[in-house]
């Protein structure tokens, strides 16, 4: 069946079946890159998009259930500077491997989203279900923590030196 | 600290149509650089690298890097930037950044005006892709000597073309210029800058390359100890990077696999019906044991795969007996093989004469790599040529494993190495190239195959377990007297690396490698002067060794955190035995001795103990503490060893939650000496790293098996860390322990594994200091523990 979804701003359609995972059409019809396979079974995180403010796991969302603005890694970036999480993950030098981060700085943007100043436990609660393989969870938590401060201050961070 | 924020050109950058490629001469191109043309020479390996020209992908052949060539590893640019072709691949620990660092400092240029491209075969020198931790112990010296040799040969060019004899020049950031009149200068880019260095190397293999230029002492070199960011990242975070996954080919289909449901499964029928009229199905193969389905979408493949009626015959005998029953099982088998025992002094006729004797068993399942994404593999058979799109760390062994399966030349096979999700050694052993590559083989088109999380965690390559026997002897005034270490290794058949005949494919298909792989097991990593000892590793072997999901591979250190889990817990046994110190306990052991073996381990062993004890603050006293009354118990525990030359010192402290038996650990401490330190902050990041992995298979991970399957196939059945699990702080010191720290040949040794080894043992003695209960099983699950406490009626 055709199918509209709106991503990152733009309308897109497909002709798919309508059970088809969200992810599958994210990545292969329209070619996106920041959610990626993991599981398929929701529970690692890799291919979180956010839906309606909420980190959704696009790898067991049907497609035909998605009525609102999806958002990929790809779309929050603004008018071409970074989002303070994704500058924050540069500053920390979070990834190793990478693999995960969509859905770490994903599930950390709706979270920040949603509750600005999330105390350590609110992020360690969070983010739990984001599981990375490398492990990079301290120097996540870290991100976060340095995210907070930036936008709480109301600008980028100019200092590059790892907080944690 | 200087920062360093340019993304180079990567080989994804050039990638520029997926039915394309990552030509150098694309390279070249974006330079602005002249193309020569070059006409591949059959099989014999190519100098300079490159290509003729065309407009699409080099169709093929494609033969070796020649590794002899300078122009193989270096191409200097007019703008006189650089760009760096090394036979390594980055895992993640940030690999390429140190390699730029240290290349650009041997060549005089500067670090922002370099890239590197790494690992695929057809642009770069085999170098063996990673493993093992050698990426700056050994792969980076052929690196620096060439980039010493560039320096050389520019050098002689500028001579000529100053006039000036070369000891009369200097150079810095890739500008020569006469001494005392910096007016008169030339840069590498005006010398060479579209040009070929023609400057043959010698060299046995390409990790002994070497010119005639000597490389820099230590204190020359001046990116090395800086910590650049590492060039990757900015692509990882902003989605740009385009990974092995997210390779799309015109007319590329999708491939998923169906694997037997239990183990040593014989296929009888496939009833196709099944999936006749499924939407997209282009193929159901299948050879021998090995079953899979071919569709136009991913989605139509993973549903396909489901449908897909498979009749299966069992096995008559079991391939393993249960998990629960799997050490009982090791210990009574006869091995398979038994290494010499390492024997010190008269240990037999010794510990009659101990005061005191105590003994233990120490047990360490079965651990799966369990990479945050399944295998995967994109293979192209355009051309009559294959091409294989890969995450695989070996890169260039797969290129002569798929050539291998399939029965054609090397030189047909290119594997353009792309980004994954590190599996710490999965990719070593790699399954998805050789399936990719049939399967394209067989439909005539780019095939995309990718395992389901189920199929992964149940099939993938497993850490061997270990069941361990210690025992140890101590006379009348607590000092250790008598050691017997006993390990026995179930790695029977170790699958190696991209072998034809041993991956999992050919293992479907009915290959039987007539001598199966010995495996190995391990004595501990460690220089204790103890008078009397005796290590004896033996390999055990299941009952089914072929197609079966307990195949073993080299996961990060591969039996490494094993046996230190035991001989570091016992020695905290002892120590407690002998009511010492855990610290003192060992540094008596360390410093009963004067003599050093080689690398200075004992000097560098003693430091790396003082450094972690002195920054944790660690109180003298044994173990276990006075326990508290309180809900949660708190404790800290040590561990130590080597692997290679690189020695580390670990300090955990841990909260143990007596009304659930849940563990955290909430404070890292690590004193880690690997020589000389590249790029400090990608080295801690990585210990960092290494030391929750190692938490997370110290406190959850474990496959589960019953007597015919895994049973640990996601991750319910198979829990990992969270961020639940993330200490509180984490402290790593980088110590350098060599008695001449200053010295100008200071060396590199590897960093990847070696924090990965004391962690089991330093979690288990802090518990056992919190609680006074020792815990000899891993992994420390809550119920585990909470019956250890409830027995011990903590």
């Amino acid at each position: 069946m055709s199918l509209t979804l709106r991503v990152n701003g733009k309308s897109h359609t497909v002709d798919v079946e309508p059970s088809t995972p969200l992810l599958y059409i994210l990545r292969n019809d329209l070619g996106l890159q920041g959610p990626r396979f993991g599981c398929g079974l929701g529970q690692c995180g890799a291919c979180t998009v956010i839906v309606n403010g909420v980190a959704t796991r696009s790898c067991i969302t049907p497609a035909s259930s998605v009525k609102s603005e999806i958002t990929t890694l790809e779309g929050i970036a603004k008018e071409g500077k970074l989002h303070p999480l994704q500058q924050a993950w540069i500053d920390e030098q979070v990834p190793q491997c990478g693999f995960c981060q969509n859905g770490q700085i994903m599930t950390a943007k709706a979270l920040l989203d949603k509750n600005p100043k999330p105390t350590d436990a609110q992020i360690r609660e969070a983010m739990n279900r984001t599981l990375c393989r490398c492990m990079t969870y301290y120097r996540i938590q870290a991100a976060i923590k340095r995210a907070v401060k930036v936008v709480a201050a109301g600008h980028a961070g100019t200092k590059k030196e790892v907080v944690a | 600290m200087r920062t360093f924020t340019k993304v180079p050109e990567r080989v994804e950058d050039v990638l520029r149509n997926m039915g394309g490629t990552t030509s150098r001469r694309d390279l070249f191109k974006s330079a602005g650089m002249l193309v020569v043309s070059f006409a591949a020479a059959g099989t014999s390996p190519i100098a300079p690298p490159l290509r003729a020209q065309g407009p699409a992908p080099p169709a093929g052949p494609y033969p070796d890097i020649d590794f002899h060539q300078l122009d193989s590893w270096i191409v200097i640019h007019e703008d006189n930037s650089a760009t760096f072709y090394v036979g390594k691949t980055d895992c993640g620990q940030g690999t390429g950044t140190s390699f730029r660092q240290l290349m650009s400092d041997e060549l005089d240029v500067a670090y922002d005006k370099t890239s590197c491209i790494m690992g695929t075969t057809d642009i770069t020198v085999d170098q063996g892709g990673s493993g093992g931790s050698t990426a700056m112990e050994r792969d980076s010296w052929p690196m620096r000597r060439v980039a010493a040799e560039a320096r050389r040969v520019l050098l002689g060019m500028g001579s000529a073309r100053l006039g000036v004899p070369v000891d009369q020049l200097a150079v810095s950031e890739g500008v020569i210029t006469v001494k005392g009149d910096p007016a008169r200068s030339v840069t590498y880019g005006q010398l060479i800058g579209g040009k070929r260095f023609n400057v043959t190397l010698t060299g046995d293999n390409s990790n002994a390359t070497a010119g005639k230029a000597a490389v820099k002492p230590v204190q020359e070199l001046k990116n090395v100890g800086l910590s650049p960011q590492r060039y990757d990242i900015p692509a990882k975070v902003d989605g740009s990077l385009k990974w092995a996954v997210d390779v799309k080919l015109p007319g590329m289909v999708h491939a998923r696999n169906v694997k037997p449901p239990v183990a040593g499964a014989k296929l009888v029928s496939i009833d196709e019906s099944s999936v006749r009229g499924m939407p997209g199905l282009v193929k159901v193969v299948s050879k021998g044991n090995y079953v899979a389905v071919v569709c136009e979408r991913e989605e139509q493949a993973i549903n396909a795969s489901r449908r897909l009626k498979v009749n299966w015959e069992k096995p008559a005998a079991s391939p393993f007996p249960s998990s629960e029953n799997l050490f009982g099982y090791m210990r009574d088998v006869t091995p398979t093989s038994s290494a010499n025992p390492i024997v010190v002094g008269n240990p037999e006729t010794t510990f009659p004469t101990a005061a005191k004797v105590i003994e233990a068993d120490y047990d360490i399942p079965f651990q799966g790599h369990t990479a945050i994404s399944p295998a995967h593999a994109t293979a192209d058979p355009s051309n009559g040529q294959m091409t294989i799109y890969s995450n695989d760390m070996k890169s260039y062994g797969m290129r002569i494993g798929v050539a291998a399966f399939l029965g054609i030349p090397r030189e047909k096979v290119r594997v353009v190495w792309m980004e994954g999700p590190q599996g710490y050694g999965r990719t070593a052993a790699e399954d998805a190239g050789c399936e990719a590559a049939y399967l394209a083989n067989e439909i005539g088109r780019p095939v995309r195959v990718q395992w389901m999380r189920s199929e992964e965690t149940a099939w993938d390559t497993k850490a061997p377990a270990f069941a361990v026997s210690m025992k140890g002897g101590l006379d009348a005034a607590g000092n250790l007297i008598a050691l017997d270490y006993n390990a026995r290794a179930a790695d029977y058949n170790h699958v190696g690396y991209n072998e034809a005949d041993t991956v999992l494919i050919a293992q479907f298909m009915g290959s039987r490698r007539a001598k199966p792989a010995a495996g190995s097991s391990a004595t501990p990593g460690e220089v204790y002067a103890i008078p009397h000892r005796r290590m004896t590793a033996h390999v055990v072997s299941l009952p089914m060794i072929w197609e079966t999901p307990l195949r073993t591979g080299n996961l990060r250190d591969p039996n490494g955190p094993q046996s230190t889990f035991a001989s570091e817990s016992f020695i905290d046994e002892l120590a407690a035995a002998a009511k010492a110190d855990p610290l003192e306990f060992r540094m008596k052991l360390l410093t009963a001795s004067t003599a050093d073996d080689r690398g200075f381990r004992r000097a560098r062993s003693i430091a790396a103990l003082k450094a972690v004890a002195d920054t944790y603050g660690w109180d003298r006293r044994p173990s276990p503490k006075t326990r508290g009354a309180g809900e949660i118990l708190t404790g800290r525990g040590m561990a130590y060893a080597f692997r290679g030359q690189t020695v580390v010192a670990e300090i955990a402290e841990v909260e143990v939650n007596r009304r659930t038996g849940h563990v955290w650990v909430k404070h890292l401490v690590c004193a880690h000496d690997c020589g000389l330190v590249i790029n400090p902050q990608s080295l801690r990041h990585t210990i960092e790293c290494a030391m929750l992995h190692s938490i997370s298979r110290t406190l959850y991970e474990e496959v589960q098996f019953d007597t015919e399957k895994v049973t640990s196939v996601d991750w319910n059945s198979h829990p990992t860390l969270t961020h639940a699990d993330a200490p509180e702080k984490i402290e790593v010191i980088l110590v350098n322990g060599d008695p001449n720290p200053k010295r100008s040949d200071l060396a590199p040794y590897g960093a990847g594994e070696a924090a990965c080894k004391p962690m089991l043992a330093a979690i288990a003695n802090a518990i056992f200091d919190a609680t006074g209960v020792r815990l000899r099983r891993i992994p420390l699950r809550a119920p585990r523990v909470l019956a250890a406490l409830k027995a011990a009626q903590v």
